[in-house]
């Protein structure tokens, strides 16, 4: 029954039609059923590629220096997760953990490894890990830390200098990645294709 | 002639999968064993409505109320420079950043913190009030509020991303430190706890007790219509 969906916020039944762009709309709430994506699978696996290499440099180098009277401190996304464990806080040290690297790296390594089998023709054989993905995707919060750290240079301009690390650059430029492979993906067809199995 | 009236999987004895969005035919022969019934094309579990999501909705909402008292009130770190010490709370760092002139991350802030999560809290609590006594008030409008819930809450959590850094940013042993403060960790709380208090409500429990408002409004676009009502 493909040709029919029902609007997963109001539960409204639509016909589904070819649309050569934009999106379909429910009638009755503006949900958005389903939407029309350009070369899906090439933007997504090229994007998610990206997004992996960035990965790295983001993590392992520091993103923020501190100077004050000549003494420097360095800092990377693990110091601080280090520094809130070190603290007797472990739970928010995960919680940090787990929005900030673990579900970003999963997203990104489990999108990259279905667009590539998808993009050389092969059916991926996990489509649980698809739903996986698509359901953890508002726990993942590497643009909300990005404004966090914009907000940190803000408090301590007055008090101390601060130089952005390599890994900032990065970070940003993987915020950007992550964000265009998610938007890239037409998950309707990503679907369709596991029905023709 | 097509009739306009809107008609629903529910009306039509099916249940779309929340994840894939494939339909099943759940009657006469196909009737589904719902008890654990998967999706062959994504595994998920098959529900008509999200399960017990009223149950679970105002569950969550209470621990959400109780935990924000101590979240507000409690420090959430405190600045140590030169010996001397300074906690603060939520509201205190907004207004030390307002204090100081620094409007915009004092603007982010003081959204992020303080005005979602309050909004966050009472929205659910008037959908949970509204579906509850099966009000047919304005159910669009309900449903752009649940919205706007569901995609706002995350963003709550970037003062608690503030002291991570903060904490391994200022660590200068006698010249300055920032310690994280218990007040931290009840306000990760009342944020991820109001995160599953909106993954838990179903918005479709809006337009089931709709009734006469639940009719479509907008001009039928060319690529969507609605199946014709027998």
């Amino acid at each position: 029954m493909s040709h029919i969906i029902a609007c997963h916020e109001c539960d409204m039944l639509h016909k589904v039609k070819h649309i050569e762009r934009g999106a379909a709309r429910c009638l009755r709430c503006s949900a958005v059923l389903y939407e029309s994506k350009k070369n899906s699978i090439n933007r997504a696996s090229a994007l998610t590629l990206t997004a992996l290499i960035l990965f790295i440099p983001a993590n392992l180098f520091p993103f923020l220096s501190l100077t004050i009277e000549g003494q420097e401190n360095r800092t990377t996304l693990l110091t601080g997760i280090k520094a809130l464990y070190l603290q007797g806080m472990p739970e928010l040290a995960f919680l940090v953990f787990l929005t900030v690297i673990a579900v970003p790296l999963f997203q990104i390594t489990g999108l990259l490894y279905i667009f590539t089998a998808l993009r050389f023709k092969v059916l991926p054989s996990f489509p649980v890990l698809f739903r996986y993905i698509l359901c953890t995707r508002t726990w993942g919060m590497m643009e909300i830390f990005f404004l966090g750290i914009l907000v940190s240079v803000v408090k301590l301009a007055g008090m101390a200098k601060i130089i952005p690390g390599p890994a900032l650059y990065s970070f940003f430029l993987l915020i950007f990645a992550v964000t265009a492979a998610f938007a890239s993906i037409d998950d309707r067809s990503v679907w369709e294709r596991f029905d023709l199995k | 002639m097509k009739s306009l009236l809107p008609i629903t999987a529910s009306d039509a004895s099916m249940v779309s999968c929340h994840s894939c969005s494939l339909l099943f035919l759940n009657k006469g022969i196909h009737r589904l064993n719902m008890a654990n019934m998967k999706c062959h094309r994504c595994g998920a579990i098959l529900h008509e409505r999200k399960q017990n999501s009223l149950n679970r909705t105002v569950a969550l909402l209470v621990a959400a109320f109780i935990f924000y008292i101590p979240a507000n009130v409690l420090p959430v770190m405190t600045v140590t420079s030169f010996g001397r010490e300074q906690a603060d709370t939520i509201m205190s760092g907004v207004i030390h950043l307002v204090v100081t002139g620094m409007w915009p991350p004092a603007i982010v802030v003081f959204i992020a913190s303080i005005i979602v999560p309050v909004m966050k809290l009472l929205i659910l609590t008037f959908l949970v009030i509204s579906v509850k006594k099966k009000s047919n008030w304005r159910p669009l409008e309900r449903t752009y509020l649940y919205r706007m819930t569901e995609i706002s809450g995350r963003w709550s959590m970037i003062d608690i991303f503030v002291i991570t850094i903060l904490i391994a940013l200022v660590d200068m042993g006698s010249m300055a430190t920032v310690e994280a403060e218990s007040g931290a960790l009840f306000f990760a709380a009342v944020v991820i706890i109001t995160m599953f208090a909106a993954m838990s409500f179903d918005p479709r429990l809006i337009w089931d007790g709709a009734g006469k408002n639940a009719e479509p409004r907008g001009i039928i676009e060319e690529n969507l219509y609605p199946l014709e009502k027998e």
